[in-house]
């Protein structure tokens, strides 16, 4: 155990534990998603059978808790690790605790408990059992054994590991001021802060998600992602001009993320009423469930030509 | 006499489930145990974050023998008879006895079932109790498919007496039972083996873990109450957090801490609100200036720095917390300052209540006027109470409720008070969500009472208004929530608001009706509950005023109290004979005797007394009902009693004259009518 310095000594200390302890270590997936569980090697990765370990950062992107850069611990770009193992290993627990102690929090000195949480997401038409882990009162991680995605059992289970990454970081670096918490070593020739990364972005970002961003447009946009989902699961499974059989879950996958990051960018600029938002989740949620039926009629979802 | 010793260990259970938990377990071991021929002496059950545990003492080794003798066919009966006994009783030919009766000779098979180990049946039951857990919410993990509240990793299972203990052999999906368990996760890692129950609880307390929840609460609430006393302050006592808590723990280690005096100037309930929902502290309050100015954490561990790295871990969370709430509580105040509780209610009218009832703002607007017109009956000043109704929502646009939902209304009092109100427009703003359950606490204060009832009034009239009533089970709106609101609310306080003024406004007249007659069914519940029949409730709710529901509860009340004394009873059998014979003779002759009991064809002193008796009783019932006394009405129709039983008595009402029969006739008639106005006793059950 080393005492990390910065935040992105934390990023990389999981990582090479994430890494030493099996995992495939991803890069975060190229599209706005809300939280880590978007990207899809956790929602698809979690249908069907074939093992899978993998361990992630993620920016993450919620509108509404844009603070213009102002707040000490709230953003609306912020970070969160993220680990999946498929089948949920026995040792999960141990594992996880390991992975605290990799990052300098040392559980003979702190009280790191686990406490009930139980893990839904409407717009994924998943859920699972776990807990909040906390560190001293402190929720450190989101600790999830998935049972359903997409309306789809899981099995076997996965394991997933959510860690807020800002907040954890702030918390083992003794930071009651995200902002001011170094990014990188202090000691470096450019020493580099959190806020000095992100200040003037999220004043931006807030700016443009609450007041400025075209709702009119928005609205098309999260239609046409919503039309193209639909349109791209109704191809047939072969391809005519390579005459493969080709699913196309993930192309469809994208246009439900957008279609969900879309939805929050509504929320954000206040026009989705309280009735109305039910509606909307509902949508997004058919798209995922669709996508699900379509990953599960691809090989990384379990289907085998010989099976089938 | 083997004991028995269970224990499920597995990752945390959940706090609110182990008591129950714990129930369950022992519950279905030990009726599977006495079903199975073990009976038991005693049996106690535990639970912990990590395990639920199980003693059962006074077993038997085995189960008794028995012995069950079965009657087949007659000797000599078909072959096929016999085989079917045969394969029916699950034995073989040669086990088959011949025995003499009365009747003849007949085959018997005498089925003997030799008692079995105890260590099989634990076995069964313990596996079928797993199986069948009744968790609330269950989970598969890893590959499995067996569920459990979490990953489930050990099962001690020994029988044990004092030749030794043994493990029963068992094995679940993979999982073998044996003798080995686990202490605290950090602070005693590693498996140990058991050989008792007390070996086992002491192992346990070595190993830095409490077995029983009842021992770990009272430690928590000893620890924090002598650590506040040392410093001269005091616990606020909280049952629930209590229990809560000790289901989050095996070692309970209490710490207390200070809260930082930038916040101690929060309204006490956003600082309870922040340290017991999020954080799961104990407010320490100090007597003197009736603040909370520390809070207990309850670690699950000691540590070498005597929990200083936890305590300030916890305090430094805390500090972020209220910071966020200062943060809100400031900027509400500027709001309320420069814009005024109505300033600060404005976003209100972007926020859609439901799409077919418009905005929140729209909302108000309908309860300020209705506040306005229900305020004279509930001694309100009525432009106060319209006022203390169009800021008692205006929280619900505050940061401070955005953030902790719970403190909606009380938020609202405290912005009230900034905007300089000391006229019962603060408490308007915190009560008029009450009552909220059974037990809650009714508004008195007129202002409260006007907006609380106006609120409810018009969440229900509006949901009727579009035909979203509750349905079965489903009442997503808490509907009937609202109407027991209203209704505890206007008995309560004894006050007269006639409902039907109101929904005519609002309401055709059918769905008016129905709203009321749907208060007249969350009002028998009520007054189930509080002991009065329901055919007491329809015989005064077919009264005209039936929507006054303190009325109906008054009537109600002075009925179900005449019902209880002898009079009573004997009247209602009185009315009740009048009235079928009145009604079979009507049927009969096809006619209506309902006029012209004429007291000149009176023959007997009986018949005179009761005509007597009867304008005597008309003259006090209907002013009394008029003027409400409905005791006095009651003890009118008392005094009908001793007339009507003399007159049934003496008189044979079907007379040979047609014109004596014809005139008493008549005169049940007037028992009837007379009667009737006080209450509809025809809708009394027999």
């Amino acid at each position: 155990m080393t005492t990390p310095r910065c935040f992105q000594d934390i990023v990389l200390a999981l990582q090479a534990y994430w890494a030493e302890a099996g995992c495939a270590i991803l890069q975060p997936y190229d599209m706005e998603v809300g939280a880590g569980t978007f990207h899809p090697a956790t929602t698809l990765r979690a249908l069907g059978d074939t093992p899978w370990a993998a361990a992630y950062v993620q920016p993450s992107r919620r509108p509404t808790d844009g603070r213009y850069g102002d707040s000490p611990n709230r953003w609306q770009h912020y970070y969160q690790f993220q680990v999946i193992i498929k089948p949920s290993p026995p040792n999960l627990q141990d594992l996880y605790l390991g992975s605290l102690k990799a990052i300098g929090i040392d559980a003979d000195l702190h009280d790191i408990r686990f406490v009930e949480d139980d893990w839904e997401s409407p717009t994924l038409g998943a859920w699972g059992l776990g807990w909040e882990v906390w560190c001293d009162g402190m929720e450190v991680s989101q600790f999830t054994y998935f049972q359903q995605v997409g309306g789809y059992d899981c099995r076997p289970v996965s394991g997933e590991l959510t860690y807020g990454l800002e907040r954890l970081a702030m918390y083992v670096l003794g930071h009651d001021d995200g902002n001011a918490m170094p990014f990188n070593p202090p000691g470096s020739p450019i020493p580099l802060t959190y806020g000095d990364i992100f200040r003037e972005a999220e004043a931006q970002y807030a700016r443009w998600n609450f007041d400025v961003a075209d709702t009119d447009l928005l609205l098309q946009h999260f239609v046409d992602a919503e039309a193209e989902c639909a349109r791209i699961l109704a191809q047939p499974a072969l391809d005519p001009k390579t005459g493969r059989r080709i699913v196309m879950a993930l192309p469809a996958y994208d246009q439900c993320i957008k279609a969900s990051h879309l939805f929050n960018l509504l929320d954000a600029r206040g026009v989705i009423s309280p009735t109305e938002r039910q509606a909307y989740i509902g949508r997004v949620r058919t798209l995922a469930k669709a996508c699900a039926d379509a990953f599960v009629q691809t090989e990384a979802g379990g289907w085998s030509a010989d099976a089938a | 006499m083997p004991d028995l010793l269970i224990e499920l260990f597995s990752e945390e259970i959940p706090a609110r489930m182990q008591t129950r938990a714990a129930a369950d377990l022992r519950r279905l071991v030990t009726e599977g145990l006495v079903e199975a021929g073990l009976t038991y002496g005693s049996a106690g059950a535990f639970a912990t974050p990590r395990r639920l545990a199980l003693t059962v003492e006074g077993l038997p080794a085995r189960s008794p023998d028995t012995r069950e003798e079965r009657r087949g066919p007659r000797v000599g009966a078909p072959e096929k008879a016999v085989e079917g006994f045969l394969r029916g009783a699950g034995v073989a030919r040669e086990d088959l006895e011949q025995r003499s009766e009365p009747k003849g000779e007949f085959w018997y098979a005498v089925i003997a079932r030799p008692g079995r180990e105890a260590a099989e049946i634990v076995a069964e039951v313990l596996e079928r109790a797993v199986r069948d857990f009744p968790w609330p919410k269950s989970m598969r993990w890893g590959t499995g498919s067996l569920r459990w509240v979490r990953p489930l990793h050990r099962i001690v299972c020994i029988l044990h007496d004092e030749a030794g203990s043994e493990a029963v052999p068992l094995d679940i999906d993979g999982l073998v039972a044996g003798d080995l368990t686990e202490g605290h996760r950090f602070m005693a890692p590693g498996a140990f083996s058991v050989t008792s129950f007390e070996d086992y609880r002491a192992k346990l307390k070595r190993a830095f873990v409490v077995l029983s929840a009842e021992e770990r609460a009272e430690v928590i609430a000893h620890e924090a109450a002598q650590m506040a006393f040392a410093a001269g302050l005091e616990v606020v006592e909280d049952r629930g957090l209590l229990a809560e808590v000790a289901g989050m723990v095996e070692w309970p280690v209490p710490l207390m801490g200070e809260i930082e005096a930038r916040f101690l100037e929060l309204p006490p309930e956003v600082l309870q609100t922040s340290m017991r929902e999020h954080q799961k502290f104990f407010s320490v309050l100090d007597k003197k200036s009736g603040r909370i100015v520390r809070f207990v954490t309850v670690a699950n561990r000691e540590t070498a720095d005597d929990g200083a790295t936890i305590l300030a871990g916890n305090a430094r969370v805390l500090a972020a917390r209220l910071a966020d709430a200062a943060f809100f509580w400031e900027n509400d105040l500027r709001t309320v300052r420069a814009k005024g509780l109505e300033g600060m209610a404005a976003p209100l009218a972007q926020v859609t209540f439901h799409s077919k009832l418009g905005t929140q703002a729209d909302r108000v607007a309908r309860i300020a006027a209705l506040a306005r017109e229900i305020a004279p009956a509930v001694g309100a000043p009525p432009d106060l109470a319209a006022e203390a109704a169009r800021v008692a929502k205006a929280d619900l646009a505050s940061e401070m409720v955005y953030e902790f939902p719970e403190l909606q209304g009380t938020m609202g009092k405290y912005y009230a008070r900034a905007a300089g109100h000391d006229d019962g427009v603060p408490e308007a703003c915190e009560e008029h969500y009450a009552p909220l359950g059974p037990s809650d606490a009714v508004p008195t204060a007129p202002v409260s009472v006007a907006v609380a009832l106006a609120d409810k009034l018009d969440t229900l009239a509006g949901f009727w208004a579009i035909d979203e009533k509750p349905t079965g089970s489903k009442d997503p709106f808490a509907l009937r929530r609202a109407a027991l609101g209203v209704i505890r609310i206007l008995t309560d306080n004894g006050l007269r608001v006639p409902l039907a003024q109101i929904f005519d406004e609002n309401l055709s007249p059918a769905q008016a009706a129905d709203l009321i007659a749907f208060f007249h069914d969350r009002l028998k519940v009520h007054l189930r509950d509080e002991g009065i029949r329901h055919d007491v409730i329809d015989a005064v709710l077919a009264m005209p005023g039936s929507d006054d529901l303190t009325l109906v509860v008054k009537r109600a009340e002075a009925l179900a109290a005449f019902l209880k004394t002898e009079d009573g009873e004997n009247l209602v059998q009185g009315f009740r004979r009048a009235n079928n014979i009145l009604t079979q003779a009507e049927e009969a002759d096809g006619v209506e005797y309902s006029f012209g009991a004429d007291a000149k064809f009176a023959v007997t002193d009986e018949e005179r007394a009761l005509f007597d008796a009867l304008d005597a009783a008309q003259a006090r019932i209907g002013p009394a009902m008029e003027a409400e006394d409905v005791t006095a009405a009651m003890a009118a129709m008392a005094d009908l009693r001793a007339p009507i039983d003399a007159f049934f008595e003496a008189v044979q009402v079907n007379a040979d004259s047609a014109v004596l029969r014809r005139n008493r006739l008549n005169l049940l008639s007037r028992i009837r009518t007379v009667c009737l106005q006080a209450a509809d006793l025809t809708r009394l059950d027999g």
